[in-house]
Parts: C-alpha cells; structure tokens; sequence
C-alpha cells in the first residue's frame, strides 16, 4: 500500500490563445471543463462528453485534440488554441467560407469543425470524399454536412463530385 | 431545380445570410449552457433508476448535510400544480409515491459547484419496491393501469367509403418503425435567477416561450407575469425542446436559495431527460383493381407512448389522417392507438406520425406493385393525389398538390455510377461498412427506391394557432419583436427578410425573443414558423407601412388616396414620391410601432369516423435512394439521395435546401442506424457511442430533383414550412432501396445488418417473410 499521500490539486502553466496562463486545477478537472469554466472560453462546446462528437474539439501544440478526453494537467507547460484564439477578431477565412455557404444552422458544432480544419493541411486534400474523410470525427445534426463539405471545398479549390 | 409558378420579390426568394452566423462561427454565440451569473449554484435533478416502482421512502438527510449543498427539493416542495405536460399536466415535476419510468425525475438539488450537485444527487436516498413495468404497448391496452388516466393515450379511427369494398389484388404486410432520438447536440441546459420580489427569469433553449411560462407559472404558484422565460441559445431541438425538461425544477431551486441556479444535462441523462420519436406497430391491409388503382387501405396502428402524454394525441392524429400516404383512397379503415406504457415519454419528432405511416404505407406500396407486375413508380403515378382530391379524412385539397411532379423529378433524375468505389481515393470508404469492417466488393448489389410522404404544417384539430409580432419603426430603422425560437433553422433570417420586404430597408433588428411585453408566437414545431411568425411579421410591418403612408400624405399635402404601397416603397400617382416606408417614415419624424396577432384559417376537429376539415394546409415530399449492400454482413451504404418538394414559395434558398438537406440526413439515420434500444423500460444506449447518427462519410450527397414553387393561397407570400417533409420520405426511400437491392422483405427502420444478412444466409428463403421482426 502506497504512504503517498493522494494529490489533489496540480499547478499548470500553459498559454491560451497567446497569453500565458498559470493556474491550479483539479487532477481530474477536464480540459474542457478548465476551458469552459475556468478561463470562461465558451466557444468550446461540450456535445457528448466522451470523445464521439468533436464539438470540444481545440488545438493543442498544432493538434486537433479533444478537450472531453484529456485532463486539464495534461495542458501544463503545452499551448492551447481555442475557437476564440483562431478567429481573433474577425473571422479566418474558412470561417468565411461557412458563413457564406450556410455550413451553420445552430451552429453548436461549428467551433469543433472549424478547430479540426484549422490543423488540416490542405495540401492533403484532393477531393469530397478525402474532406468527408476528415470531418468525420465532427457531428453536425443539423445540415446534412452537405453545406460543410461545400465550405471546406470552396476554401480549398477542391472540386465537386 | 426550381419550378417557378410565382413572380419575383424584391428581397424574398434571396439567399440572405443568417444575422447570427457570423457569431456562431467565431464561437461567441452563447448557448444556453454557455451562462452564468456571479455566485450562482449548479442544480442536478433525481432521476428514477426503475421504469416501475413504488417509493417507500426518501431520505434528503445526507444530501442536505454534504458540504456545499444548498437545497434539496422533493415533491412536498412545489407550491403549485404538482404536475405539468404539453396537452394535459399528468407528469408529477416531482415522483412523490411512484415512478413510471427510467429517468423520471424524483428530487432536484442545488450546489456550488456542478460535482458536488451531482453527488449530493446521488446522496438522495430513495428506497424504492420495485413493480414489474409494463413495457409492450399491445400488453398496456389489457394491463392494469400505469396511472391513473389510464393506458390509452389517444385513439382516432378513420372510416371512409365502403368498409366492405375490395379490390382483386390484395396485400398485407406489418411494419414497425423504432425509437428515435432528436440528438441534438447541445444538451438541455438554463439558468434560473431570482428577482428577489418573489419573481424568476429564466434563460433556457426551448422550443415555445409562452407554454413554458404557462406550466413553470402554475407549479411555481407564482403569478404569470412575474415568469419571465427567455430565450437562450439552442443548439438544435428537432421536437425535443418542446415539453419541459430541467424548468419548473430549476425555478423552484432558484427560488428556494434565493441564488441563481443553472443546470446542464450531459449527454446521457439528455436521452432519458427528452421525449423520443413514437415507436409505431402497423398492419396493413391495401388492395387495388387489376389496373392498380387503389380500392381500399385498412390499417391498424399502434403507438408506443410511453409512461406520460405529451404530444401523443397530435401525433396519433397524424398517423390515423396521413395512414393512406398521399393516394387517393376511395375507402378506407384505419384504427390508430396510443398505449401508455412504463417505457420513456414520447411526443414530438420532426415529421412526427407521417414518418411511421410513411415506412409502412410505402412498403405497401411496392408490395402491390410486386404483386400486380407493375412499376412501383407507374403505381404511384396512377394513385397520387392531384389538386382537388380529397383526403381519406374527406378534406378536399386547395392549392398546390404536386405529387406527380415531385415523382417524376426524383424518378427521373440520373443516376449515379455503379461500383464507385474503384473510381474514388480511398476506396473502401466507398463501401459498405466504411474503412473498419470494408465489405466484400463482389458481394455489393445495387438498390434503387422511391418513396412519397406528406404531413399538415402548422396545428389541426381546432386549435387556437396564432403568433404575435410588434414592428417598430424609428428613424429609418426597423425592430421586430417577437416570442417565436430561433433553433438552428434559420427563421430570424426570414424575419429580416420579410420585414426588409414590406418596409424596403435592409436595417432591421430582432429584439430577443422573451415573454416579456410581447405575446405567445406558438411553438417551433409542425414546420410552422415561417408561417405563422413570418405572418405576423408581415402583417405587423404592413400595418406600420399604412401608417407610414397616411403620415407621408398627411406630411406632403397629397390626398391618402393618390399614394400607394408598392415593393417596400411610398409612390404616387404622379410619381413625385418615390421613397422606401422606412426611410419615409423617417422623414415624418415620427415612431410608428404595430402589434399584430396572425392567425391561420381555423381548423376542425376530426370526427369519430376520422372525417372533417382538421388540418389548414400539407406539404408533399420525395425522395430517391441508391444504396449498395453487402449481402453477407448486412451493411447499407446509403449512395446517393435525391429529393423534391412542394414549398410554396421559396423565401431563402440556401436555408431551404439546408433545412432539405438536414432533414434528410436524419431520415438516413433512422433508415439504417438511429434507434434507441430500449429492454425492459431500460434505454440501453444513450450515448453517441452507441446511438449513432450519420457522420460526413454515412451522409451521400443530396441531390434536390425540383422544388415546386406554387404559392398556397391563404399563406404569407404563400410559402409553406420546409422543416419536416425531408425527414418523411427519406426513411422510406432508403428501406425501398434495401428491398430493391437484396430482395429481403425489410420491414423496420431501422434496418440493421443481421435483418439482412440472417434473412439471406444460407437455408432461409429471402422475401419470401417480413425480414426483422414478426407481430407478437
């Protein structure tokens, strides 16, 4: 039997969006839970709490990470981006591109897509069903995906099948 | 395609962006659980692990004395109505003696902080004697009751013609659609704050702002007024918001602590803490002369409505008046029945009762046309109803009836190639079974199904359907209030737009839709806001219009007479005046405010016969399916889907085709993989893990054949709702396309692959049973 004592409380350093963030989180805290409720980052949305949906999805150290599955410990001394931190204050150009196309109806999912495109290199992708292939850990209720997928095709020159 | 019957307007018929896009793209629209308020505390409701039982007793003792805990609250604890419900309030806000199903909410606490509310709920020491539930409609209709109201929930019977009519050909089939789920992905959440005056504000993503009111207000005890529900961000409700959720609980928490209280359900306790789609058992019963049309449907469908009432009399209503499919039925039995049981409450699902009756009326429709040696298409022309026909209620069709053309733009639409999957990058995403279980590509066959579906838009039956706007007009700026929810579906983009359209300006504001100062706007629901608040709307803004036009007379010195309204702007005669209303209106210097209640023609109750004139308008729909399917695994690829619908009139068509497209998904999802298993009372999988819904590589591209655009007379701009045709016919046209390409007998929606795979393995005799469950 182990005499360590339990450790409840953990001191992370991490930067959000830019700025350098110090604070002492639970060790069971979720990452979503410290950015939602913590830093008060809304834009990143819970949907299902276990790794299925992608609307928690955030970019951590250059990838698309969902913030249900990983610990707010896990974040020390790494760097976070959020849906607030890659729009800045206008919107990026695939944001843009969701707009014009209606790629949003409530828009719940919306943060989560946009978190995974923006780590994506386009280069990658040739074609719809590569695009279908990347948003696929990504739920969308409310459109068919049909208008997300034309987004993501616009904004990248790839041609429609 | 759009097939254009109506003339151009200025602003309507564009694809206007939504107002809130670009907030929702940036991340900082905020959704209902995205509030909060300085020092508020975190509520957690009590639910029932049983689907029955008695509760003996309750000890609060150790939840009250947990370090944090605030409040715990139990039935004794509501001042007024201990009950609520949509139609009639036989749902307890809390279990007090027994509970009728899983997840019935027994206590609620309040904490500061969201994991001490959950434990503290898990303090809640309820002793329960376990009963045995009742949990197979057919056996409710015989058991002894599961509340006191009885096991009936609705029942409604249509009778038409002759009963003892028959045709030379008949078919009998049973069908059975399942349990679906809204999923939604924002879960339920709100924020409850005291006003210290014995008064509540809640901030909650709802459906309808007016009926919450009504039911927090008269459990609450607390006068009317003093509730006031606003609305919060919704991340998508598809008929789930629509009965109360965590409300009256959260008030009563709120109240109690004097603090504000917000509550947020996680994913699993959204599945048991929202009504579902009715599960639906029907046997039918079609015959039709040699030349195939139809001589008589009979049909005896039931309901599973679960443990309380909610929406279920308007859904069995649609399942007995739209039994037939839209067919002209010369006789017809049909006998339709809701059964309370101890399984979860069901009520309102996009499309609801039309998308059960469609999979079985549809089914039977290729059925016949087996039998007869004919082309299921070629049936369906010869049966479609056309403008003037009267529907198996006896209520005669006005205005646009375009089943034919939907049929035939769907039926004729190219098709698209065969073995894909040699052609795209990477290929085994092509197949059935996507990358994980790749099917076996010379065991892959090609299916092709049609389906037709109609619905009613707005409410039938009599009830008193209206909505209210107020448009004011000052300085050349436009504000439109309303009470009407915003949930995704693109409606405050129509209000722009209608109001830009009377008043001939591009600067309108939408106030926030609350029940403060302004009246009820109805329900997001029965795809009838574009409607009835688009309605209000524009009548609101007309009236300022004409009162803009009497100031501008009155300002310039011309006769009322000689100005007219003309395309949102002031002209006269002489064409000396030639301005928008809105900016003439601000040349009178004046503030012109309207509040105006739309109200569509009435409706009327259905006799006991199913007879009389319930609904004011339908909505007609069709869908294409191409599916591949691995005979041996029985795995669906859904390929392709095209579809056509009757709209009216287009208002926006970028929202249109993605209400279409939407809707459809989720009819793809219910076709081949959305069902919530439910085993003795118990959901056995609410999580997204295992209650699937489409992802971007299970949705095909959707195709849109045509949309008929014919205004329905009586309607603003004669534009009808959009929002469910797509989620009716979808489902049936994927199951038609399973049949079509395995020969398999299926059905259920869902399909799943042991229906098909087990149907065809070696030793049984494919088609030749109904494959996936028989009638018990």
């Amino acid at each position: 039997m182990s005499t360590a004592q339990a450790v409840s409380h953990f001191a992370i350093s991490c930067e959000v969006n830019g700025t350098t963030v110090d604070r002492v989180v639970a060790v069971r805290q979720l990452l979503a839970d410290f950015i939602r409720e913590d830093l008060g980052l809304t834009g990143t949305h819970l949907g299902c709490e276990h790794g299925v949906c992608g609307a928690c999805t955030v970019v951590l150290d250059g990838e698309a990470v969902r913030s249900c599955l990983a610990l707010a410990v896990q974040a020390d001394g790494r760097s976070i981006t959020t849906i607030e931190g890659l729009s800045g204050d206008g919107l990026t150009s695939m944001q843009q591109a969701f707009r014009r196309a209606h790629a949003l109806q409530c828009g719940f999912c919306t943060p989560g897509f946009i978190a995974t495109l923006s780590v994506a290199d386009p280069s990658d992708y040739h074609d719809e069903a590569g695009v279908r292939q990347l948003i696929s850990g990504n739920l969308c209720r409310c459109t068919g995906y049909e208008n997300i997928v034309a987004a993501v095709c616009e904004e990248w020159g790839i041609e429609r099948s | 395609m759009i097939v254009t019957k109506a003339p151009p307007l200025p602003r309507l018929g564009k694809s206007l962006r939504r107002p809130d896009g670009m907030a929702k793209a940036r991340g900082v629209f905020k959704f209902s659980s995205d509030l909060d308020e300085p020092g508020m505390l975190w509520g957690h409701l009590v639910r029932s692990p049983h689907p029955a039982a008695r509760i003996a007793e309750i000890d609060i003792s150790p939840a009250r004395a947990m370090a944090g805990a605030a409040a715990v609250l139990l039935a004794g604890d509501v001042p007024g109505r201990p009950t609520y419900g949509l139609n009639y309030p036989d749902q307890p806000v809390f279990a007090s003696d027994e509970v009728r199903h899983v997840g019935e909410v027994v206590a609620a606490v309040a904490a500061d902080h969201p994991l001490t509310a959950r434990r503290a709920a898990e303090a809640v020491a309820v002793r329960y004697e376990v009963g045995e539930p009742v949990t197979d409609p057919e056996v409710a209709l015989r058991a002894a009751p599961v509340h006191p109201l009885g096991n009936v929930l609705a029942e409604q019977r249509v009778v038409r013609g002759d009963v003892a009519a028959e045709g030379d050909v008949v078919v009998e089939g049973y069908y059975e659609t399942g349990m679906q789920d809204q999923a939604f992905l924002g879960t339920e959440a709100a924020l409850a704050v005291p006003d210290g005056q014995g008064g509540i504000d809640i901030y909650v993503a709802t459906q309808w702002l007016h009926i919450d009111q009504d039911q927090i207000s008269a459990s609450l005890g607390v006068p009317h007024d003093q509730v006031r529900v606003h609305l919060a961000g919704v991340g998508g409700s598809f008929g789930a918001r629509e009965d109360l959720s965590m409300q009256i609980p959260l008030c009563l928490l709120a109240l109690r602590t004097g603090r504000a209280v917000k509550m947020v359900f996680g994913r699993e306790e959204s599945f048991l803490g929202h009504v579902h789609r009715h599960p639906a058992r029907m046997w039918y019963r079609h015959s039709a002369d040699r030349s195939g049309r139809l001589v008589k449907v009979e049909a005896r469908i039931l309901l599973d409505g679960g443990a309380y009432l909610s929406s279920s009399p308007a859904v069995l209503s649609n399942v007995a008046c739209f039994a037939a499919g839209p067919y002209r039925v010369p006789n017809a039995f049909v006998e339709a029945t809701c059964a309370r049981t101890n399984n979860p409450p069901c009520g309102a699902m996009r499309g609801f009762g039309s998308v059960q009756v469609c999979v079985a009326h549809e089914a039977q429709m290729d059925r016949l046309a087996a039998a007869l040696g004919m082309d299921p298409i070629e049936l369906r022309r010869r049966n479609a109803l056309r403008p003037g026909d009267d529907l198996v209620t006896g209520q005669v069709l006005e205005g646009a009836v375009p089943v034919i053309e939907l049929l035939e733009a769907c039926s004729s639409a190219p098709l698209p190639p065969e073995r894909h999957w040699e052609t795209t990058e990477p290929g085994d995403l092509a197949l059935p079974g996507g990358s994980g279980r790749a099917a076996e590509p010379l065991r892959v066959r090609r299916g092709v199904g049609v389906a037709l579906g109609f619905k009613n838009i707005m409410f039938s039956c009599a009830f008193d359907d209206y909505s209210v706007a107020r448009c004011r007009l000052e300085g050349g700026r436009v504000t439109i209030t309303t009470a009407a929810a915003e949930v995704g579906q693109g409606l405050v983009t129509l209000l722009h737009q209608i109001a830009g359209e009377v008043l001939g300006t591009d600067e309108v504001v939408l106030a926030e839709a609350s029940t403060v100062g302004i009246g009820s706007a109805g329900s997001t629901s029965a795809s009838r806001q574009s409607v009835m608040t688009g309605g209000a709307v524009q009548a609101a803004c007309q009236a300022v219009a004409d009162a803009v036009l009497a100031a501008t007379a009155a300002r310039v010195g011309v006769p009322r007479a000689s100005l007219q309204l003309a395309g949102g702007r002031v002209v006269s005669d002489d064409g000396c005046v030639d301005v928008p209303v809105a900016e003439a209106g601000a040349l009178c210097g004046e503030c012109f405010e309207e509040t105006v209640t739309y109200q569509h023609a009435a409706t009327a109750e259905l006799d006991e016969k199913g007879q009389g004139d319930a609904h004011v308008a339908f909505v007609f729909s069709a869908h294409r399916a191409v599916v591949d399917v691995d005979v041996d695994l029985g795995l669906v690829k859904v390929v392709e889907m095209t579809t056509a619908q009757d709209v009216g009139r287009v208002l926006n068509p970028l929202q249109l085709v993605g209400q279409i497209e939407g809707g459809t998904s989720q009819g793809v999802g219910f076709a081949v993989m959305e069902e919530l298993i439910v085993e003795h009372g118990r959901v056995r999988n609410p999580s997204f893990t295992d209650y699937a819904i489409p992802t971007a590589l299970d949705m095909p591209p959707v195709r849109i054949a045509a949309l008929v655009q014919e205004p329905q007379p009586g309607l603003p701009f004669g534009a009808k709702g959009a929002g469910e045709p797509p989620a009716i016919s979808s489902t049936a046209a994927v199951l038609a396309a399973v049949r079509d390409a395995t020969g398999v007998a299926v059905n259920r929606a869902p399909v799943h692959p042991p229906d098909i795979a087990l149907a065809l393995a070696p030793g049984t005799r494919a088609g030749q049973g109904d494959a996936g469950v028989t009638p018990s």
